[in-house]
């Protein structure tokens, strides 16, 4: 393996989190928060000393990587990148507990949104700040970032983007890579700055909209009252709810819209099996809560802003689900499975996993009555090749072992079935809020370090996609021969 | 610049990946998934997974924006369908891989002016026509000619060459040959040299000089010899066909042998000036046979590299005075090279070449554009001829006058009829051709010289 090059594209995204480091430390600064602007410069020099020794040190003879590169560099990167992440909380003494510093800041990059702290509102400024800013550099990806601005990194980087970006099938969207994690970039940017304008309007000051942005923008999650989104005007909820939405949707479908192909955008199956869940799992909810609210349009928007929050594994909260009937927090608790769209910020299993399975059993089902009969899988319009079919039921088992392993081992804290349950799933699949102890009014913080610990492992799991980590803390990856 | 590159085979992927090097937007089209999945992970391009003259394939490949669309599946129909679809839905420029003799004949131009193609490329007529310069220069490893009689010619130094320890200053004293050593390739290293560059025995030189000038090299050399006039040729493929008639054209004698009876017939029926032997060239005794120890050359053509490179050794074992072997892999190349075997011609690459060409002329459509490009070197240095515009501003300034880029070198000019070796005094003028050799790359403007 080429060790070098792992180890040199770690010091670089350290080098960039340091940057990435400067703008809390600006809000800190407008606020008047200077003991919190020391901290964000410490760990910015820190960051920044420690990325530039490592490319120092490593000096690659080569800049082949391979698909095992790729992977091992993403789960570094970003376990690296949580490392320094967190220290503002500790040096700050705002969370001055390493596990549970850790576990923020995992919670942060991954998009989870799962948070230790009991009360939000006590924190500074820039730390909030920094909470939500990470979701915004997770959602997309820190590596595509890099990608994107470094230039001739390696001429195989299309391995990084492809073991950093979620979902079965990652394509390129223009013919570069670097320009590829450009466009992505700037679509990223252009509909954050569009939410901002739009809380804006609502009647929100610029600091609470980006929070809130940066928050919905990466699906991650972190607000900054107690109460998550509850206490905001119907208008704020609708256009969260929105762009939730937006944000879980595949973002080469907005590329073939900018590149006015809207008649392939509109015809992806995934996109239409996504709309439907989002629609049928909210028109379950809103007739079963009905009662509960009194008047439909209250249901609705409710039971929107939860499907929405939940499909697109955000954590936003606008009521306690947790009081609901058990079929609708049944139903909240698979949806988190599913997740959303491949390519977009979300996490979950992702629909175009599901849609794919759903036909492999299907077709399987269809070999049973027809022994002989010979049928291709088709997705998007065009037929599946069996690696990536056998790529996604393997997914499957894989997803499946880790949820039970991480079920297991949490299991330790000796709270009820359902609080531990819903924990792991929600933790694994980077939604935040689970059900009855980690309710949405809740938090994580009656775990255990141990416990904390794995389920910041079991975050970074969710988000790279297994492999990554599984690969990168294997003895045999770094044996030499 | 967009370029689209239909079919991954062998010269599809030589040419895409010089293309990336020169920094274009490179998108592939290939029917085969496994193909574009493995090119789209090993070079940074779009693969697009389809047939290469559909509508909608081209149209997925983004044909309305790309400059030029370069066809060079294995069939030729296919890649002039796909050229002519892909001119009608707005591509530039388009470039078409037709390789059947039959349609490389008079009809040629007619098909090029109706299918609207900027250009078609034979990679087996091209690799023949270098075979056949090299058959005419025996003692050199490559052969590019520039004008009517120019040259530059790749020579490997011998051990206890008479050139070993001289500096350039000395050897111009010394021997008064009018030619310049523009470029010395030592082990991996690359040099461009100036005048107290000392050279050494197991050098890699490219020289340009006239061709007289070039025969007395040689002779200086020890290594002169007449061209080859009695050439054994193995394998009857396309480039052994095309290389087969020049040579009974310029009077040589060829004899070629093939395992395949129909392609013999083949051969005999389109060749009736070459003798024909049905046989494996790979039994010693058949190669002695038939006189592999009278021939002048031994040219080996086979489609397989490991066995032409295995029999080339054995025809150099057995003295015979030129042999020179195909190879298309690069890997294959150096080891053959280690072998002793100097003299590998590589048809994908000079492909690779003119396409490089092709796309830094359309990059540059005003000034003094490229108009031949070839990589020296196994691709660590370039060789350029521009045309002198007359808006040019370097014209009239003497060179020494001139701030030339470092690595970079006038190797040339040809000015109507004659030929110039240029010194410090010299300078070039509107019309001329000028030769520069650099191991700096991208250049695609004459302007880009100095710096």
């Amino acid at each position: 393996m080429n060790k070098s090059m792992v180890f040199k594209i770690t010091g670089i995204i350290l080098q960039i989190e340091a940057l990435l480091l400067l703008l809390p430390a600006v809000v800190s600064l407008l606020y008047r928060e200077l003991n919190i602007v020391l901290a964000f410069l410490i760990t910015a020099v820190l960051a920044a000393v420690a990325g530039t020794v490592l490319r120092l040190v490593f000096k690659p003879k080569n800049d082949l990587i391979y698909s095992k590169e790729g992977l091992v560099i993403v789960a570094l990167g970003w376990v690296a990148m949580s490392l320094f992440g967190c220290l503002p909380f500790i040096i700050s003494r705002d969370i001055p507990n390493f596990f549970d510093a850790f576990f923020e800041t995992v919670s942060g990059f991954t998009t989870t949104g799962a948070s230790i702290l009991t009360n939000v509102e006590a924190l500074s400024r820039g730390t909030i700040f920094w909470r939500s800013f990470t979701h915004w550099i997770g959602g997309m990806g820190v590596l595509v970032f890099v990608t994107a601005i470094i230039p001739n990194m390696s001429d195989r980087s299309i391995h990084i983007i492809k073991a950093e970006m979620p979902g079965p099938i990652v394509g390129k969207l223009v013919p570069r890579v670097k320009d590829t994690s450009r466009v992505l970039y700037l679509i990223y940017i252009a509909m954050t700055v569009v939410q901002i304008i739009l809380l804006l309007c609502g009647g929100l000051d610029l600091f609470e909209s980006s929070v809130l942005s940066f928050g919905t923008a990466g699906t991650g999650g972190f607000a900054m009252k107690n109460d998550s989104i509850a206490s905001y005007s119907p208008y704020i909820q609708w256009v969260i709810t929105v762009f939730m939405l937006i944000f879980g949707v595949n973002f080469n479908l907005y590329y073939l819209c900018l590149i006015r192909r809207f008649r392939s955008a509109v015809k992806s199956e995934e996109l239409w099996v996504y709309l439907s869940v989002f629609a049928i799992s909210t028109g379950i909810i809103t007739v079963s809560v009905l009662d509960s609210f009194g008047n439909f349009s209250e249901a609705l928007r409710h039971s929107a802003f939860q499907v929405s929050s939940i499909i697109t594994t955000t954590g936003y909260s606008t009521t306690d689900f947790n009081l609901w009937p058990v079929l609708c927090k049944t139903l909240l608790l698979i949806i988190m499975m599913i997740g959303s769209c491949a390519g977009s910020t979300a996490g979950g299993f992702k629909i175009s996993r599901f849609v794919i399975i759903g036909k492999t059993i299907k077709k399987e089902c269809q070999r049973l009555i027809h022994p002989r009969s010979v049928r291709t899988i088709k997705f998007e319009g065009k037929a599946l090749d069996t690696v990536t079919r056998h790529g996604v039921t393997a997914y499957l088992a894989v997803y499946a072992a880790v949820l039970l392993t991480v079920f297991f081992l949490i299991s330790v804290d000796n709270m009820s079935i359902e609080t531990n349950f819903s924990a792991t799933v929600a933790c694994f699949n980077n939604i935040g809020p689970g059900l009855d102890g980690v309710g949405p009014m809740s938090n994580y913080a009656d775990y255990s370090e141990f416990s904390k610990t794995i389920l910041s492992f079991a975050m970074l799991m969710g988000r790279l996609e297994i492999y990554p980590m599984l690969l990168a803390f294997s003895v045999g990856t770094w044996r030499k021969r | 610049m967009k370029i689209i590159v239909t079919g991954c085979g062998k010269i599809g992927t030589e040419i895409l990946c010089c293309l990336v090097a020169e920094g274009h937007d490179v998108v592939v089209i290939d029917n085969n998934p496994a193909v574009v999945e493995e090119i789209t992970t090993i070079y940074d391009v779009m693969g697009v997974c389809g047939n290469s003259a559909d509508c909608d394939t081209l149209e997925e490949a983004g044909v309305k924006d790309a400059e030029l669309i370069v066809a060079v599946t294995d069939s030729d129909e296919m890649n002039m369908l796909s050229c002519f679809l892909a001119s009608r839905m707005g591509a530039g420029h388009t470039i078409a891989r037709i390789r059947n003799p039959e349609y490389n004949d008079n009809s040629l131009g007619f098909m090029l002016k109706h299918l609207e193609l900027s250009m078609a490329i034979n990679p087996e007529l091209m690799a023949a026509k270098e075979l056949y310069r090299l058959l005419k220069l025996p003692s050199a490893a490559k052969v590019e000619t520039f004008g009517k009689n120019f040259e530059m010619v790749e020579v490997k130094l011998k051990n206890e060459s008479v050139l070993d320890g001289l500096s350039l200053i000395e050897f111009r004293k010394k021997y008064q040959i009018n030619l310049l050593i523009c470029v010395v390739k030592r082990g991996e290293e690359v040099f461009i040299p100036d005048g107290n560059f000392i050279l050494r025995s197991g050098d890699r030189i490219g020289i340009t000089a006239r061709t007289a000038e070039i025969m007395n090299f040689f002779k200086l050399l020890g290594v002169g010899r007449k061209r080859s006039k009695n050439v054994m040729i193995l394998g009857a493929s396309k480039t052994a066909f095309y290389l087969a008639k020049m040579l009974l054209e310029g009077g040589s004698k060829v004899k070629i042998i093939e395992l395949d009876p129909n392609k013999c017939a083949q051969f005999s029926e389109a060749l009736p000036g070459a003798v024909i032997i049905n046989g494996d060239g790979a039994r010693q005794e058949l190669l002695l046979e038939e006189g592999i120890n009278e021939t002048d050359a031994f040219v080996s053509l086979t489609g397989m590299d490991e066995e032409n490179i295995l029999i080339s050794y054995y025809a150099a074992s057995q003295e015979v005075p030129q042999v020179i072997t195909k190879a298309n892999r690069q890997e294959f190349v150096v080891m053959a090279e280690k072998l002793g075997l100097d003299c590998i011609v590589t048809p994908k690459k000079h492909i690779a070449d003119v396409l490089v060409r092709y796309a830094r002329g359309l990059e540059n459509s005003l000034g003094s554009k490229v108009e031949t490009l070839y990589k020296l070197m196994d691709g660590k240095a370039e060789l350029l001829e521009f045309i002198v515009q007359s808006d040019c501003e370097l014209n009239g300034v003497s060179f020494k006058n001139l701030n030339i880029k470092k690595n970079t070198r006038i190797a040339g000019i040809i000015r109507g009829r004659k030929v110039i070796i240029p010194s410090g005094d010299d300078c070039m003028l509107a019309g001329d051709r000028v030769i520069v050799v650099s191991s700096n790359h991208g250049m695609n403007d004459l302007a880009d010289i100095v710096g």
